[in-house]
């Protein structure tokens, strides 16, 4: 495989990998001369010793940089690297992460829900490059009601994924293929992954007409 | 229509009925939600011409329990449990990949012993799943013995969970941060045991099945997928490696205690049915190399790391993931710094393997429909969450 000729000599190492080596002491030795002080002050302490996202750099970040200016935030967490940006260059990144820099493999498309900020929700692309052996996170928010073109030109795997992205959060992608609802029935009312969605009414209406009971609780 | 509308009427290409039943010989039918070779509650819409698959459809989510929702709404520890109800055959895969995620969210490690208990019930597990597997991959292409063989030889390793932990299936083996349970006495023995009494018994499935006539004609050269396909797909696990990619989560970003064994990652060359057996028969043996070595090994010591009684990790994402015994398995996580997730995500691979399905079985004969649902080895728990 193609894959396989290429990896004996992997291009630039990551560099979200090495840096956990380097920082991972770091916590670790200021948790442990913070322990005795927590009893005292239980959880107070603790707080400021976790770990907090640092600029990622890389040939390929600056490359994006200069051709995206400030629509483009490179970060790295605990050792894993995200990229933050501008929901405008979504297709244009995903297609060159593919394209150049062989990110292949198109783990997951998830969302997550922040109903008091604007635009209310992440998308996250979970991205893996066989070559390269690593791992990248595209991130970026969109507000309710605003689309999101799909991903499925780019990685047919994206199809399900975001079929239950929008099942789950109510988010549209344009030009997916086929985008209707996968683990819930098509006549479910909601987004059950929203925050405002209640856990404990939500199926009254769906367990009357179909099934003929008061309540599925 | 928008209102409470059967999934059955929309999905299926009935509008005109005439056109299905007499212009053309394509037929529409269903398979299954109960069929007892969907393997769970997997209903598949088929459009045939003849016996020729010309195309299909999964209908799933009938196993479908929020899980994610579920998590949003429970403590990291008590959120742990639900995990193993996910791959229901493969529980402790499914908790080390949790528990590992949310390590890493608290930037804390597991201690070694911790590591190495982890690695030998794991892969037992992965045995066990990949017995599961074959004994109904086997019963649903028509050969019943393997079936009893492998739930005889199964026995054994849920033996050894029950005395570790009490459970047979649901294990709720692991804790974040190392493990509840300190190994019984004896387990390193029962282990050995085990150890000295499988392969001999990989012999026999294989004398079985191997060079067997019939299952040679019923798997070869079905459900054929390349690998450039799988990747494209997202598809990973065994499947992924018998298309001849070599590719293994252990191996490529090691977890657990897994860069300090010895093993192979076994691959296949054609990506059909036949060589999706192959691999996993050879998995069951590395996996035993590495509970070899693993329980050889063994260091003394803590079994659970410094983690405070209540579970609150910073604010924050993490992705990790597993080589679970189906595929990459990973945990999206992302923490409010509360002591409940604000949002975990399951990225499953049945799943997404399932996904396959289709582009597998085109132009295939109804019956190999079910050899290549059992040889993409799902479990709907999984697929439905």
């Amino acid at each position: 495989m193609a894959e396989e000729v290429k990896s004996p000599a992997p291009p630039p190492p990551p560099e979200g990998e090495k840096k956990p080596a380097a920082e991972k002491p770091a916590p670790a030795a200021s948790a442990a001369p913070a322990k005795p002080a927590a009893p005292a002050k239980p959880a107070a302490p603790a707080k400021p010793a976790g770990p907090v996202p640092v600029p990622w750099t890389s040939p390929l970040v600056e490359k994006y940089r200069s051709q995206y200016g400030s629509g483009l935030e490179a970060q790295t967490y605990l050792g894993q690297n995200y990229f933050t940006v501008d929901r405008s260059l979504i297709p244009d990144i995903l297609r060159l992460l593919r394209d150049e820099e062989q990110f292949d493999y198109c783990v997951d498309i998830t969302a997550a829900h922040y109903p008091k900020r604007e635009k209310q929700f992440d998308v996250v692309w979970i991205l893996y490059s066989f070559p390269r052996n690593e791992r990248v996170r595209v991130k970026t928010q969109i507000a309710d009601g605003a689309s999101i073109p799909s991903s499925v030109s780019i990685w047919p795997t994206a199809n399900w994924l975001e079929r239950e992205v929008y099942d789950m959060f109510g988010i549209q992608f344009d030009g997916h293929p086929d985008l209707k609802r996968i683990l819930l029935p098509d006549g479910w009312k909601g987004y059950p992954l929203r925050k405002d969605y209640g856990i404990l009414q939500q199926d009254k209406e769906w367990v009357q007409i179909n099934l003929g009971i008061e309540s599925g609780q | 229509m928008n209102d409470v509308s059967n999934r059955a009427l929309s999905n299926l290409d009935l509008e005109t009925p005439d056109k299905t039943y007499l212009d053309s010989n394509e037929l529409v039918i269903n398979m299954g939600p109960q069929h007892p070779a969907t393997h769970g509650v997997l209903r598949v819409i088929l459009k045939l011409d003849g016996e020729k698959v010309l195309g299909t459809e999964c209908v799933i989510g009938y196993l479908h329990r929020g899980v994610e929702k579920i998590a949003e709404n429970r403590t990291y520890t008590m959120f742990n449990p639900y995990v193993d109800r996910m791959d229901y055959v493969a529980a402790v895969s499914n908790g080390l990949g949790y528990c590992e995620a949310v390590e890493k969210l608290m930037n804390v490690e597991a201690p070694p012993r911790a590591k190495y208990i982890r690695v030998i019930l794991t892969e037992l597990n992965r045995i066990a799943s990949h017995q599961l597997w074959l004994g109904t991959h086997a019963l649903d292409i028509g050969a019943m013995t393997p079936l009893f063989y492998t739930f005889r030889d199964r026995e054994e390793i849920l033996k050894i969970f029950e005395r570790y932990c009490g459970a047979r299936l649901t294990t709720h083996a692991f804790r974040i941060g190392g493990c509840q349970y300190e190994t019984y006495a004896g387990f390193e023995k029962d282990v050995k045991n085990f150890l000295a009494f499988f392969p001999p018994k990989i012999d026999e499935y294989e004398a079985l099945l191997t060079t067997n006539r019939i299952w040679l004609e019923r798997t070869k050269n079905v459900g054929v997928i390349s690998g450039a396909d799988c990747i494209a797909l997202g598809v990973t696990g065994p499947v992924l490696r018998a298309s001849g990619v070599q590719w293994d989560l252990r191996k490529a970003q090691p977890y657990a205690a897994y860069s300090e064994f010895d093993f192979e990652i076994p691959i296949g060359t054609n990506g059909d049915t036949y060589d999706r057996y192959l691999v996993r028969m050879a998995e069951m043996r590395q996996s035993l190399r590495i509970i070899e070595q693993a329980v050889n090994g063994i260091p003394e010591g803590p079994i659970m790391g410094k983690v405070p009684k209540v579970i609150k990790p910073p604010v924050g994402e993490i992705y990790h993931s597993i080589e679970a015994p189906k595929g990459e398995l990973g945990y999206f996580i992302v923490s409010d710094g509360s002591t409940q997730p604000y949002r975990l995500r399951v990225r499953p691979p049945s799943f997404v393997n399932l996904q396959a399905l289709d582009i597998m079985v085109r132009g295939l004969l109804v019956a190999d429909v079910v050899a290549v649902i059992g040889t993409l080895d799902i479990v709907l728990g999984e697929v439905d969450r």
